[in-house]
């Protein structure tokens, strides 16, 4: 062993200055944005002494038949604008994400999809929403279009990127047979992304779900209405029901989707 | 004997000014095993794949049943290309299809894509994937296992089956055995040339074995630097050729 050696190796652990910096500035920020909205202890407590009561008018849940019954349509108009919204969605997202794979598409194609999928995702669900219900009225197809617009921005973008990564010497190799554009596309590409095209799709549902119980409240159709219209008559307990139900809705999306997944593994 | 394919003064420059292969000019003979020698980064993957155009040459002639190979484009190479199969060096098989699936994958150039997407591939093709899975050596069972789920030596006798599928005029094989064992490799190499000489459809292979190439070839070409420097019988391939192709003797 060479004696001089220490002396002349670098340090194994050199410090990173820019990253450093970053954390440093993002704490400071952070103390910043506390001050400038005065987000103080003491403003919180007062807000827990108004959440204590909010919560105390929220039980017993309210269970009379007339409610459920509103709920129960609510609800079911809900579920279907998930479903309806993912399948068109999804179906619509699978040409447009194909079209925005810079692996398949020429650049003009890809770049022009890459741009309609960035409009597509610009605005959240509520604010598509609320364009829908004022271009064609207030109900379920206002909140259906909403949320195929959305689903679109987010299934196409991520199928697209599935698409890029996939295994080029698979194509490669299945185009080398003299297979048609088609005929690549069915047995070269597809095996390779459609088991994480119906995860997407899955998690899509799930999504939609979540997102259909909210464009009621813009007039989109669905269990948003009836929400909203108990929190504006401070029917806490009706609040509290159609929560419970929305939860239980989604957990069983959660089990479904699970077997769905494994299936298609 | 007439000759399958003609290259004539085939180049390919990857970057202007450098190219990978200069002036390339070779007959290969309608039948038996051609290997092609030489080392890493002389062209000699470049040279195969640009015949069925995976590359595109940068100027020269590939003549190949009355046409040139180097000027088609679209609908006309796809038309040449399912007269040419090819195995690769990682064996290039759609992993998450089945065995008969990627054999079947071999008339693709012939099917249309309804069929495809349904599976609903010719009967008479269907039986003659099973006599091809049947033939490289694997089971029947193996016909619906996933490929992903095979050995790698498994995996190229799927690959083979899928060149041969195309009922080619030629097969181009891409450092065929470079992944696999030496024992598997030589099973490998016996099975193309095999498959060459019962169903007479020539081969080149590319290959780094400078032994399996003596054993199995019937016509030896050695690349270097981007040029045919030897193109005989192998019994002529002599230690000084090896030399001139390699370069230095430490390997001999």
């Amino acid at each position: 062993m060479s004696t001089a050696a220490p002396t002349t190796r670098p340090p194994a652990f050199p410090v990173n200055w820019p990253s450093r910096i970053a954390w440093i500035g993002l704490a400071l920020y952070t103390i910043y944005a506390t001050s400038i909205l005065q987000l103080t202890w003491a403003r919180f407590v007062a807000g827990m002494d108004n959440a204590a009561k909010f919560f105390d008018r929220m039980f017993p849940p309210n269970m009379a038949a007339d409610k459920l019954e509103l709920i129960y349509t609510g609800m079911v108009e809900s579920v279907q604008i998930a479903v309806l919204a993912t399948f068109f969605g999804v179906l619509l997202s699978m040409p447009l994400g194909l079209m925005a794979a810079r692996n398949l598409s020429p650049g003009w194609l890809a770049w022009s999809s890459r741009g309609l999928i960035a409009v597509l995702r610009s605005f959240h669900p509520v604010i598509v929403s609320i364009l829908f219900v004022k271009a064609v009225g207030f109900g379920a197809l206002a909140g259906v279009m909403a949320l195929i617009v959305s689903s679109m921005g987010f299934v196409s973008k991520l199928f697209a990127e599935v698409v890029e990564e996939m295994n080029p010497k698979q194509v490669e190799a299945v185009r080398a047979t003299g297979a048609s554009f088609w005929n690549v596309l069915i047995m070269a590409v597809f095996p390779q992304v459609m088991a994480r095209f119906i995860g997407l799709t899955v998690y899509q549902l799930d999504s939609n779900l979540r997102n259909s119980t909210m464009v009621g409240i813009v007039g989109g159709g669905g269990i948003g209405a009836p929400l909203f219209t108990a929190y504006q008559r401070f029917d806490y307990d009706v609040v509290l029901t159609i929560l419970l139900i929305i939860i239980a809705i989604i957990m069983a999306m959660e089990m479904v989707s699970g077997r769905i997944r494994r299936i298609f593994q | 004997m007439t000759a399958v394919l003609s290259i004539r003064h085939l180049r390919k420059e990857y970057r202007p000014g450098q190219p990978v292969l200069k002036d390339i000019t070779l007959d290969i003979d309608a039948r038996g095993v051609t290997a092609i020698i030489g080392p890493s980064g002389t062209g000699k993957s470049t040279l195969i794949r640009c015949i069925n155009r995976l590359v595109d040459p940068t100027a020269g002639e590939i003549l190949f049943e009355g046409q040139d190979l180097a000027k088609l484009s679209g609908q006309t190479l796809r038309m040449a290309r399912r007269r040419i199969g090819m195995v690769f060096q990682e064996y290039n098989l759609v992993e998450r299809l089945s065995v008969i699936e990627n054999v079947l994958s071999g008339r693709l150039g012939y099917v249309p894509a309804w069929r495809a997407l349904l599976r609903r591939f010719p009967a008479e093709d269907v039986a003659r994937a099973f006599d091809l899975i049947d033939a490289v050596g694997l089971s029947q069972d193996f016909a619906t296992r996933r490929a992903d789920a095979l050995s790698g030596g498994q995996r190229q006798r799927v690959g083979i089956a899928r060149a041969i599928m195309q009922n080619p005029a030629l097969v181009l094989a891409d450092e065929p055995t470079s992944s696999l064992d030496p024992k598997t490799s030589v099973e490998i190499m016996g099975l193309m040339a095999d498959l060459s000489e019962k169903r007479g459809v020539p081969i080149i292979i590319n290959i780094h074995n400078v032994d399996l190439a003596r054993r199995y070839a019937g016509r030896i070409i050695g690349m270097t630097g981007g040029e045919v420097v030897y193109d005989g019988a192998p019994e002529g391939l002599t230690d000084a050729h090896l030399k001139h192709i390699y370069g230095g003797e430490d390997f001999l």
